[in-house]
């Protein structure tokens, strides 16, 4: 496959950056996109060009690193993936492919298509976790019921792995997904329950320091989220704010 | 009090509840106005009874034009936030693979009710302020007759055919701004269940059958005049 990128240059926080043209040919349609920049990287190297910083670990779509907005969209066209999962056969030999980082007040770029997403960190400092006794003599927590419902509800939460495509693909540049998804994930659970209004306030409250937008339903975090990461848990963290601010 | 509606879902609740204050005042709204397809007297007694009563005239009548004011208000304030939360575009940002044109264009189809709102008042609310208020007029008759005057202006307004246009293109976009806005206003006051697709239907139905009726009402008295 022979392409035409277009691809977010930006040499720092301070700098203005600009979209930049290259063209990569021979693209074998079985890579990933992350392999295909890879080989467009290779090629600016050996012209002794700078190469395209972007952000990436696993690549087996867990970590949550790889960002990249493709044509428009976070992880590019297809859906529940993210940008490691996507392969080339997505795309046609001759397409120009737009390639940009996630744009939000809250995701400054740091270069080119890398953005800090430490606003992430600093929501879930603010509550995302359990206050629990790791002495050694935690309790078992087989020992606690808990539903297979509710049980079920907490991991699909729990599978939000932070990378971000929700704050990107929303037009408010709202994180209310993945705020939603770390408060559900514990207030589902009795462990969680404990201290599920100062977690919710305390989150929401980081989330709205941060410059993040506010979410008007529009639901496409729940389209482009690698996770499935469903709105139910917008509506139950709405509910758990407001059970934890007016009662 | 202040610090909590200050946050992101506070106001989010806080449009949702206008919204579904609006909602509900639409349906009242239409059924009035639907008696004038059916009956002249049936009109003009409800008119008159909406016009004059005290408790509709002087306790929910400014209780809905604050619920109007604010929804607009608070819809502007988190349109302007939420565009300030993204200081550089997207060269290339494609929305519609992911969101409905309705729920992306929540402020267009809002900017034009609210000028047809602005219309609608210079039409019906601030000659009948006049009339009942500063001229004192509190009969409701025609001007040296005892009858009714409600559905002689109704009809009178719907005579120009650019007035007509004017109400029917608002109506569709009130249609649009419904068909998100109603399932919305469930979902930011956390009412996300096994209700919900009950909820969407409703919604859809909704917006398309209140506006509809509006538009019907307005066509019936422009080719009756």
């Amino acid at each position: 496959m022979n392409l035409t990128l277009k691809i977010w240059r930006q040499k720092g926080p301070q700098d203005k950056g600009q979209m930049v043209e290259y063209k990569v040919t021979d693209i074998s349609e079985h890579m990933s996109f992350l392999e295909m920049m890879d080989v467009l990287n290779e090629q600016l190297v050996a012209k002794d060009e700078v190469p395209i910083a972007f952000d990436h670990d696993c690549r087996e779509g867990i970590c949550g690193m790889c960002s990249l907005h493709i044509n428009g969209e976070p992880h590019g066209p297809d859906r529940g993936i993210t940008t490691c999962q996507l392969h080339m056969r997505t795309f046609k030999d001759g397409d120009t492919i737009y390639i940009e980082p996630w744009r939000a007040k809250a995701f400054p770029v740091i270069k080119d298509l890398i953005v800090d997403r430490m606003a992430f960190e600093r929501i879930q400092q603010a509550g995302g976790y359990i206050s629990v006794n790791t002495s050694g003599n935690t309790q078992d927590a087989n020992a606690i019921p808990i539903s297979k419902h509710n049980a079920d509800l907490s991991m699909d939460a729990a599978a939000c792995i932070g990378c971000g495509a929700c704050v990107a693909s929303c037009k408010n540049s709202s994180a209310m997904l993945f705020v939603s998804a770390k408060v559900s994930q514990f207030a589902l659970l009795p462990q969680g329950k404990v201290e599920a209004a100062d977690r919710v306030r305390n989150m929401v409250k980081q989330m709205d320091e941060e410059g993040f937008g506010n979410c008007t339903n529009t639901g496409a975090c729940e389209v482009e989220c690698p996770k499935g990461i469903s709105l139910e848990n917008i509506a139950r963290m709405n509910r758990e704010y407001l059970k934890a601010s007016i009662i | 009090m202040s610090g909590f509606l200050s946050s992101s879902i506070a106001r989010k609740v806080a449009m949702a509840l206008s919204a579904l204050f609006l909602i509900f005042f639409l349906i009242i709204h239409l059924a009035v106005n639907l008696t004038s397809l059916f009956s002249e007297e049936a009109f003009n007694q409800a008119s008159h009874f909406m016009g004059t009563n005290p408790l509709i005239q002087f306790a929910l009548q400014p209780i809905l034009i604050f619920g109007v004011v604010f929804h607009f208000v608070m819809g502007f304030v988190l349109e302007l936030k939420n565009r300030a939360s993204r200081n550089v575009n997207y060269v290339k940002y494609n929305g519609a693979a992911s969101a409905s044109w309705m729920s992306r264009n929540m402020a267009i189809s809002g900017g034009v009710i609210l000028a047809f709102i602005v219309i609608h008042f210079l039409d019906f609310w601030i000659p009948e302020l006049n009339t009942k208020y500063v001229v004192g007029d509190m009969s409701g008759y025609i001007e040296g007759t005892t009858n009714y005057r409600y559905y002689e202006e109704l009809q009178h307004k719907f005579a120009s055919p650019v007035k007509v246009g004017i109400y029917v293109v608002a109506f569709v976009l009130l249609a649009l701004h419904l068909m998100h806005g109603f399932q919305s206003a469930f979902q930011s006051i956390g009412f996300n269940n096994k209700y919900t697709s009950c909820v969407k239907s409703l919604g859809k139905w909704y917006s398309i059958l209140i506006p509809l009726g509006f538009i019907i009402i307005a066509l019936f008295h422009h080719f009756n005049h």
